[in-house]
């Protein structure tokens, strides 16, 4: 506890320093940053990158699972209390606050279900893969408590078939002892929208591992009240239940408390998977990353259905809920693309388009037909193709494809299509005047591609 | 009453924007666009029929 404070303490959230402004301000941007910081709670016991925490490590870390500290219904409700003033928000995406999750599940007093996501389907995002692989027991403490607090009697941990991972978990939990519940371990197809929560619960159900759109928390596995939620929630849930959520607070923002994992790729000296807090500069984040390699143009933020930032926008950035929201775009899931100047916003965009197109799940028709058609006009755009039309027409679809899917993923992609129109203006201008993209061969810098 | 698309089931046959054209227009693959799902009393009648009518059963009426 004390080593963790001292973690705490020295990663006080800084939002700028002496020079910063006028950094930002200057043509090219360097990325330098004496504020990057590493967190340390999520990995904690595993600070070294391709080593698991086994039980001893874990245990000795962060002592034992408190599962006495809430006994009977006055504390399963006193734990749901602790994560509601904690602010703890689902780390898969959506944000919602895991208190409020937890509190629909209970509501049903039919024996409900912990379904615990490590299917990260977004190729852009590998932070729960690392949480797997470093601290398992603490995604297993979380869903040892998720599934006491809202009177769970199974539990389930949807990871994806071949992963290498599931001989981590398997043996993760043959150390322990004295779970409230049984883990199952399933493996899942791999796939973009297959990791959607619904369409996890009709995998497991049916065996279609396509989104239903049917509410989790009243009919989910089995027909059965079902609590899904992301691994790395799970794992800050263990965390609170520890240390409390005064503790759990001093890192982070009022809206977005805590630490998070965040994966950044594309023109950066080093990949990867980094702790922050919620807070944290995008530029800080980009410097724990190696700093870029190249001067850049944009960020892409949230992950594939998530918007492009000028890079002037992202640097000052703060990653968290709020700020994102301040400047209209969503959080989304905490991964960060780093685009090259010389890269081409447009034909970038085109490129994940395609992806998010193939991805679908070929279910309902604004997806299914509105997705390529949206894809086609950013590649006729890129190639300088356009004709006059191209940009009203291409308005007008993604006007009215969101909001019509039953699930997200449309919704996502043309997130993504409107922010790339916006922040790559001057692309768009090149090439409606006819200019054929000569950068449509360099990228894509975007991971588009699933590693296991 | 609200009128709501299942978008799964919804095959676009397209029925539904001909019989209910006050709320119910088509996009340009034939898929139906709701742009406000409060039903008006006066077209109680008219979104029945419609909803009877849906070859794929996708169109229906919710209470509020």
């Amino acid at each position: 506890m004390t080593a963790l404070d001292d973690a705490i303490a020295t990663a006080v959230f800084q939002p700028s320093f002496p020079g910063f402004d006028a950094m930002i301000d200057t043509g090219p941007i360097p990325i330098v940053s004496p504020t990057a910081v590493e967190s340390q709670r999520l990995f904690a016991a595993a600070p070294q990158e391709w080593v698991t925490a086994d039980l001893d490590a874990h245990l000795r870390r962060f002592g034992p699972l408190p599962l006495a500290d809430y006994p009977s219904g006055a504390g399963k409700r006193l734990l749901v209390e602790k994560v509601a003033r904690a602010g703890l928000r689902g780390r898969g995406g959506a944000g919602y606050p895991m208190s409020e999750k937890m509190a629909l599940a209970y509501e049903h007093r039919k024996h409900a279900v912990v379904l615990a996501n490590g299917c990260e389907g977004d190729p852009s995002s590998a932070k729960d893969r690392a949480l797997l692989r470093r601290a398992p027991h603490l995604v297993l403490d979380g869903i040892a408590l998720a599934a006491h607090a809202i009177g769970a009697r199974e539990a389930v941990l949807a990871l994806h078939t071949g992963s290498p991972l599931t001989a981590v978990l398997a043996n993760a939990l043959a150390e322990r002892v004295g779970d409230p519940v049984e883990v199952e371990l399933a493996e899942m197809p791999a796939g973009f929208v297959a990791s959607e929560s619904t369409a996890l619960v009709n995998t497991l159900n049916t065996g279609d591992p396509r989104p239903t759109g049917v509410r989790t928390s009243t009919k989910g596995v089995r027909g059965r009240p079902t609590l899904v939620s992301n691994v790395e929630t799970l794992a800050h849930l263990a965390l609170i239940a520890r240390f409390g959520d005064d503790w759990y607070r001093a890192a982070g923002t009022p809206d977005s408390p805590g630490t998070t994992l965040v994966t950044v790729s594309g023109a950066v000296n080093r990949p990867g998977v980094h702790e922050v807090e919620l807070g944290l500069p995008i530029s800080d984040v980009l410097e724990l990353a190696g700093g870029e390699t190249e001067p850049l143009r944009a960020v892409l933020i949230g992950g594939l259905g998530g918007s492009w930032l000028p890079i002037a926008d992202a640097v000052e950035l703060p990653l968290a809920h709020e700020t994102c929201a301040d400047v209209g775009i969503e959080l989304g899931v905490a991964a960060l693309v780093a685009l090259p100047a010389r890269a081409c916003g447009i034909a970038e965009t085109a490129a994940v388009l395609r992806y998010l197109a193939d991805a679908g799940a070929g279910q309902c028709g604004p997806c299914l037909f509105g997705l390529p058609a949206i894809t086609a006009d950013f590649d006729a755009l890129a190639m300088g193709a356009a004709d006059r039309d191209l940009l009203p027409r291409l308005q007008r679809r993604l006007g009215v494809i969101p909001g019509r899917g039953a699930c997200s993923h449309p919704d996502g992609a043309v997130r993504l299509a409107a922010s790339a129109l916006h922040t790559f203006a001057d692309d768009v201008a090149a090439h409606r005047a006819g200019r054929p993209c000569p950068a449509t061969v360099l990228g894509p810098w975007t991971p588009l591609e699933h590693r296991p | 009453m609200r009128l709501r698309v299942d978008p799964i089931n919804c095959h676009a046959h397209g029925l539904c924007a001909e019989l209910l054209p006050e709320l119910i227009t088509l996009d340009e693959w034939g898929y139906p666009i709701i742009e406000d799902d409060q039903l008006p009393p006066e077209l109680a009648k008219e979104a029945r029929t419609a909803v009877q009518s849906c070859p794929a059963l996708a169109l229906s009426l919710k209470r509020d």
